[in-house]
């Protein structure tokens, strides 16, 4: 049994030492969103080269409709300020405030996906109808896989800064920071999907 | 820092180092998980190695008689797929770069202990999934490159049991990339200059960056390979308006790096081991330090040169001949420098010293069949047959492996603080390399002649030089032996080492062996000459 405590006593004092290294978690983050951005870089590559080696059949669909995306564009893009405010109120020590803004933020991403999901259903094409068609609902599904995961992240942080009882506060900034690059990451992103999917 | 250092160092004072059962535990202290990497990594060899016999007894008859064809495409693509990303990769990478980069850097673990355990722990079960789907509806079939449309038309579960395992082993990888770019970055003891860092630090930086910038892109390709398998997508699949060099292109964006991801480490573990056992400095720490970046930014524009027959364009070609080329000028830049290092020098002869030696002669001899791979004519005489095997072979195995039983002998006595036996050590060697060399140099021939690869069957005529290098195969196979009762016999009654029985300098010698939990007692020392051998005021005999 003595072996088992002292393990657990050395991870113990390994997380403490942890605590005082702010700084290379975000360096860690950032190595992590390098890569992430990776795979979306392969996507768009593979997308970019079927777009100029692989004609589709005659009769293909593959025209998009602007409205949507182009509102999902704005919307991305005001959630990305308004998570700014959220930092900048946690900053000043303004609790309610800060979760507030989270709150919109989170918001204005559900409403993102919404939005993705009513284009899903309304667009003329399937997964399997053709190349285009296939890229197309691989990278935004990626993309929205990411706007998931970051949804619940906001809505997790928003909890975590409540007045008082919460973890987050100005000293401990840490998740609202990571959570935040994170989100302009799937927004930038975003702004380059959009560019390259719906305008090119 | 250097408050949470000493706080954490009384915190621990107290704390023995413990058991055998720690090496089961989601322990996060470096030197077990290195040492869960390095042996995880060696069942896998074993297994991986069984199916490389498996597969040389079939090849030593022209008929596939041994093996059933399917369960030969079967072996092959375990083979690939095991030694790859189960031993190689986790052991040159994961092992020694955790056990050792957190030394060289003066640090008391890596810079995220909790990640560094979650990479360990995905690659057991993804390991044994792999190796699992053999016996459900048969492994992949594809090879390790899964090529489309093969990889869509051969049966699917195995595929994608393939495809999860690939794609949870690259995360590990990614996320050991990670930690390890932070590590040296970021969690260098105070004082310590980049450029006085041990040169494996350097190694496993540009090794990192590769994984970082690579694998997910891997990972990316081979999630569109599974909505084709699984969705019916079309993406790689011609029938449906896909693109098979698509895939080709994306698949090689990350697999020729990762041949790098496999060599460079090897290359900073020998730049380790010849100045100590030789006594001299490492010659040209400057010129190692930018080839290595060199080789970093050269790999990832490579690719295409395995895809010379893929119906590249005139101008792709080219490019990618003259890149792959100028990658021999930093790897040349290597290979001189430690022949340097040991001109001279006073050399002990040990078995870590003669696998180190052999690793220069396989890798000199590989390096050169690469450069004329890359050259498109010859390449395109010799592409997908034997030759490719050999080539490959001679950096991996001649290259790496060496490297990984070179490491082993090395660094046994800072692990367990026992000596490995030499007797064992050099006969080790002498089968290995002899083993070695009588199974893959044939196949220069036998590619050059236009023998095929991955294929079960033939044509006779190469059946005598197909025997030899059987031969070869089994003395390797052999050469496991001796290495495995010595490290039993060892580990049971070796002789003491003492602390540093090398009278190395670098950072990781200069505490007990085996380390304590903490790695020092103290503050972690610093070593700004970690090659400073031969100094006239530095006395050898003192011990540190």
């Amino acid at each position: 049994m003595t072996t088992l405590d002292s393990s657990k006593e050395i991870q113990k004092n390994k997380s403490e030492v942890g605590e005082h290294h702010e700084d290379f978690r975000m360096f860690g983050l950032v190595t992590f969103l390098i890569a992430d951005g990776m795979t979306f870089a392969g996507f768009f590559a593979a997308y970019l080269t079927y777009k100029a080696v692989n004609p589709l059949p005659e009769g293909a669909i593959y025209e998009l409709e602007l409205p949507i995306p182009t509102l999902n564009t704005i919307l991305l893009l005001v959630s990305s300020a308004t998570f700014h405010k959220a930092g900048k109120a946690l900053l000043k020590d303004k609790n309610s405030d800060s979760q507030r803004w989270l709150i919109l933020t989170a918001f204005l991403g559900i409403i993102f996906l919404i939005c993705q999901l009513f284009e899903y259903f309304h667009l003329p094409f399937g997964l399997t109808d053709n190349l285009f068609a296939s890229t197309f609902y691989a990278l935004t599904g990626f993309h929205g896989l990411h706007v998931t995961l970051g949804t619940l992240m906001i809505l997790i942080i928003s909890w975590q800064t409540r007045l008082n009882k919460g973890r987050i506060t100005s000293k401990n900034m840490f998740p609202l920071e990571a959570v935040e690059l994170y989100w302009h990451f799937v927004d930038g992103i975003w702004v380059i999907l959009f560019i390259i999917l719906y305008l090119l | 820092m250097t408050i949470s250092i000493d706080r954490q160092n009384e915190n621990n004072k107290s704390l023995q180092p413990n058991g055998w059962l720690r090496y089961f535990s989601f322990s996060l202290d470096h030197k077990v998980i290195g040492i869960q990497y390095l042996v995880c990594g060696f069942l896998f060899y074993l297994i991986g190695g069984t199916l490389a016999s498996a597969i040389r007894i079939e090849l030593a008859s022209p008929m596939s008689d041994f093996l059933p064809r399917d369960v030969y495409n079967q072996f092959l693509t375990l083979h690939g797929t095991i030694m790859i990303f189960l031993w190689i990769v986790p052991v040159v990478n994961g092992a020694f770069g955790n056990y050792l980069i957190p030394f060289y850097v003066g640090a008391r673990d890596m810079a995220f202990p909790r990640l560094n355990a979650v990479a360990f722990w995905l690659i057991p079960p993804s390991g044994l999934m792999l190796i699992a789907s053999y016996f459900v509806e048969g492994a992949a079939q594809s090879g390790w490159t899964a090529y489309p449309p093969l990889s869509i038309t051969t049966p699917q579960s195995g595929q994608i049991i393939w495809i999860i395992s690939v794609l949870l082993l690259g995360g590990s990888s990614i996320f050991g990339g990670i930690n390890f770019i932070a590590t040296i970055i970021k969690l260098r003891r105070p004082g310590l200059k980049l450029m006085q860092l041990p040169m494996y630090c350097w190694a496993m930086l540009g090794t990192s960056l590769l994984v970082v910038l690579s694998t997910p892109v891997l990972a990316g390709t081979l999630i569109l390979l599974s909505f084709d398998i699984v969705a019916h997508t079309g993406f790689f699949n011609p029938v449906l308006g896909g693109n098979v060099v698509v895939y080709q292109h994306l698949f090689w964006f990350y697999s020729h790096p990762a041949v790098y991801i496999m060599v460079l480490p090897a290359f900073g573990l020998v730049s380790e081991i010849l100045p100590v056992h030789s006594r001299k400095p490492l010659f040209g720490y400057t010129t190692m330090v930018f080839s290595i970046m060199g080789i970093v930014v050269l790999g990832l524009v490579v690719w295409a040169h395995h895809m010379f027959t893929s119906g590249t364009p005139p101008w792709m070609r080219l490019f990618f001949t003259i890149a792959t080329s100028f990658i021999a000028v930093p790897t040349g830049i290597k290979f001189f420098n430690w022949v340097a290092t040991l001109w001279g020098g006073k050399i002990s002869v040990n078995s870590a010293m003669l696998f180190s030696c052999g690793f220069i002669i396989n890798f000199v001899f590989g390096g050169i069949t690469g450069v004329a791979l890359a050259q498109v004519p010859f390449d395109i005489h010799v592409h997908d047959t034997y030759f490719v095997v050999a080539h490959f072979h001679y950096i991996v195995y001649g290259g790496t492996v060496f490297i990984i039983f070179s490491s082993i002998y090395h660094w046994f006595p800072k692990v367990t603080g026992k000596m490995l036996g030499e007797k064992l050590g050099i006969l080790h060697f002498a089968i290995t390399f002899i083993g070695f060399n009588l199974c893959f140099a044939p196949q220069h021939w036998l590619g050059l002649n236009g023998m095929p690869r991955r294929v079960a069957e033939y044509d006779p005529q190469f059946e005598f030089v197909n025997q030899i290098s059987s031969i070869g195969a089994l003395l390797m196979a052999i050469s496991t032996i001796p290495f495995l009762v010595n490290i039993f016999l060892s580990v049971r009654n070796g002789k003491d080492s003492g602390d540093n029985p090398w009278n190395a300098l670098t950072p990781e010698w200069l505490t007990s062996s085996p380390p304590p939990v903490e790695n020092w007692e103290g503050d972690a020392p610093l070593v700004e000459e970690p090659y400073g051998y031969g100094d006239p005021f530095f006395d050898e005999n003192k011990k540190i």
